[in-house]
């Protein structure tokens, strides 16, 4: 009989507490790969999240690294303060499709047009989860939500938006890419995604952005399986897990050069108490 | 505060502020163009930069102040400035500061409203101002310059009170102020004191706790709990009230006006005194913290109260709650969307004085 061996744990970013989330909620997961590619990064002591709103607002609690509270939608905007002060250290937001693709969506736009030396983690689960159910720009046509309880219809209600088409149409996103939390297999690819757009921040080529398709399955109604199922067969079709830019692979530097101003900073300062 | 002074030079209100923010140490500047105010962040883009401070035009008022709020959680010197209908769309993140305990710096150059209002100058964001103006229950530390002089100075003060009280600090100057041109002396200050901002800022969580600010706080009985807090930073902000006095000590009438208005009613009761007229003016600079203790004293003395307002009637309801005890204050409101001279003060300070 041998000892005991670890083959597995949870990476040190990570802290050990029960979750506040659902069953079957992809949150979990997501946190889970932000925290490891944090991890392989080298990043846990140099990362400074932007919470946003909703259920993913206590990220906080779950990830080991400095954090801030924005208000509804205004995390690109925050992470771009903290960015601009805080230049050396890594800044990402962690964003859902209420706040991002809704109120936000001004800053979202404009973030990533300036290309901002950000990352942002945005959660599609075509629905407001926090607030019971809501109707979400996201939500899908025929989708039964609490505001639209005969289903989403176009006509009245505007087709969902698609934010990884919008952002990866912008000058200064570096990275684009939709991936989804559905089966191990995309799991594996949405963790790679958020590599990439994690990695042109330290790079310093401009703004990384991943959309992960995630369930919920307490306000779709559903159990967890059945709600694996809805992103795969009806989620996917509609947000196609693609790559939209990728600036890296272009070998081009198509976001704005930015005047690396930071080095004449302190020259000036004072004596700081 | 020790000081390095430079020459005199001749120069706009709004760019007395924006020197005076570069004087403070101001490292990250966020701003979107608003009419009476933009001398400022014009002025900002280039000289910012140029000592290695970041300077970002905003996609709007709602995203600059909100870019202030993160920049306030890096610790960095951080301002916005703006205009009324600006200001109002700053409010939600005023109160994200005021409730995560960051010192930021706004400064309002305040001009007619309500609504769209004009370009003009008024004081008719005095209650947003001072009543904290978001939503919860939060107050703003608020400076009122009256000479471009002022301007630069308080620009500094108000770096220096964000940071010892970790809370946001509003610069409420208005269209006067900041359009009109005078002689100022730029002066520096030697050191800068940051109130120990490296020990709550986030800077990465190596080798110690992570930080966490946020304003909220569900558990049970926490949020009372930051509540106390806070009004316990507003009572210790009493401290700051401050008021110029003047020619108060024989007067009969004291006249309260703020701001540049409050540099107008001087020159009425300048000429009033040159008349026989014993009238004095306490002209409050800090209005919130406001300076009622100056207002009690002269209350308890008998003397009798006129408040002058650009606006509708809102100081005056800080005047009487200062004097309530002895006495009352009368009003006399120039509406905004007039500009007002010395002249237009000097009849109702006389009918007020009952002559």
């Amino acid at each position: 009989m041998s000892a005991e061996q670890i083959v597995f744990q949870a990476p040190e970013i990570m802290i050990d507490r029960a979750t506040h989330y659902c069953p079957g909620c992809h949150h979990g997961i997501a946190h889970r790969l932000v925290g490891e590619v944090l991890t392989e990064m080298g990043l846990v002591d140099d990362t400074l999240c932007v919470g946003s709103i909703g259920c993913s607002v206590f990220i906080y609690n779950y990830l080991n690294v400095d954090a801030v509270e924005a208000p509804h939608g205004r995390a690109p905007a925050v992470a771009t303060g903290l960015k601009r002060a805080r230049k050396d250290k890594f800044v990402f937001t962690y964003q859902g499709d209420g706040d991002l693709a809704s109120i936000g969506m001004a800053e979202i736009v404009h973030a990533a047009n300036r290309g901002e030396r950000i990352s942002v983690v945005f959660v599609n689960n075509t629905v407001y989860g926090m607030t019971g159910g809501q109707m979400a720009p996201t939500t899908l046509i025929g989708q039964k939500t609490t505001t639209c309880p005969g289903g989403r219809c176009a006509d009245r209600e505007g087709a969902p938006i698609r934010m990884s088409e919008i952002i990866g149409g912008l000058g200064g996103t570096a990275y684009c890419e939709r991936a989804s939390l559905d089966s191990v297999k995309n799991i594996r690819r949405a963790k790679k995604a958020i590599r990439k757009a994690f990695e042109v921040q330290q790079q310093g080529i401009g703004f990384g952005f991943v959309e992960l398709l995630s369930g919920c399955p307490t306000n779709w109604r559903m159990d967890a399986v059945a709600a694996n199922k809805r992103i795969t067969e009806e989620m996917i079709p509609y947000f196609p897990l693609a790559v939209f830019k990728d600036v890296t692979a272009e070998g081009a530097r198509e976001c704005m050069p930015e005047a690396d101003l930071s080095e004449s900073a302190g020259k000036s300062a004072k004596e700081v108490k | 505060m020790s000081a390095t002074q430079t020459k005199r030079i001749f120069i706009k209100g709004n760019e007395a502020i924006a020197r005076g923010a570069l004087a403070a140490g101001l490292t990250c500047y966020f701003g979107y163009p608003i009419t009476p105010q933009n001398d400022i962040p014009e002025f900002l883009s280039t000289e910012l930069p140029a000592v290695g401070g970041q300077f970002v035009q905003a996609e709007s008022e709602v995203a600059s102040a909100n870019m202030l709020l993160g920049a306030a959680a890096g610790g960095a010197r951080a301002m916005t400035t703006s205009s009324s209908p600006g200001i109002s769309l700053m409010q939600e993140a005023i109160s994200y500061l005021a409730g995560s305990d960051l010192p930021a710096v706004i400064v309002n150059i305040n001009r007619g409203g309500p609504g769209l209002g004009d370009i003009g100058t008024s004081q008719g964001d005095y209650f947003q101002s001072t009543r904290g103006g978001g939503h919860g229950d939060y107050r703003t530390l608020v400076l009122a310059p009256g000479t471009c002089q002022e301007a630069y100075d308080m620009m500094i003060e108000a770096f220096d009170l964000a940071f010892k009280y970790r809370n946001p600090v509003l610069v409420l100057g208005d269209a006067i102020v900041g359009q009109m041109k005078e002689p100022v002396t730029p002066w520096v200050p030697e050191t800068i004191n940051n109130y120990g901002a490296e020990d709550w800022c986030l800077s990465g969580a190596r080798g110690r706790e992570k930080r966490l600010l946020k304003s909220l706080f569900l558990e049970e009985g926490a949020l009372a709990g930051q509540n106390i807090r806070l009004q316990e930073k507003y009572t210790a902000m009493q401290a700051e009230a401050r008021a110029d006095v003047f020619a108060c000590d024989d007067a009969e009438l004291v006249v309260v006006a703020y701001g540049s208005i409050g540099r107008i009613v001087k020159s009425s009761i300048r000429r009033l005194r040159a008349e026989g007229h014993k009238v004095g003016l306490v002209r409050p600079l800090t209005l919130y913290p406001f300076p009622a203790a100056v207002l009690e004293d002269l209350a308890r003395q008998g003397k009798k109260f006129l408040t002058i307002e650009h606006n509708c009637g809102q100081m005056v309801e800080d005047v009487r709650l200062s004097i309530r005890k002895y006495g009352d204050s009368d009003f006399h409101g120039h509406m905004p969307g007039n500009l007002p001279g010395s002249d237009d003060f000097t009849d109702p300070i006389l009918a007020r004085l009952g002559r």
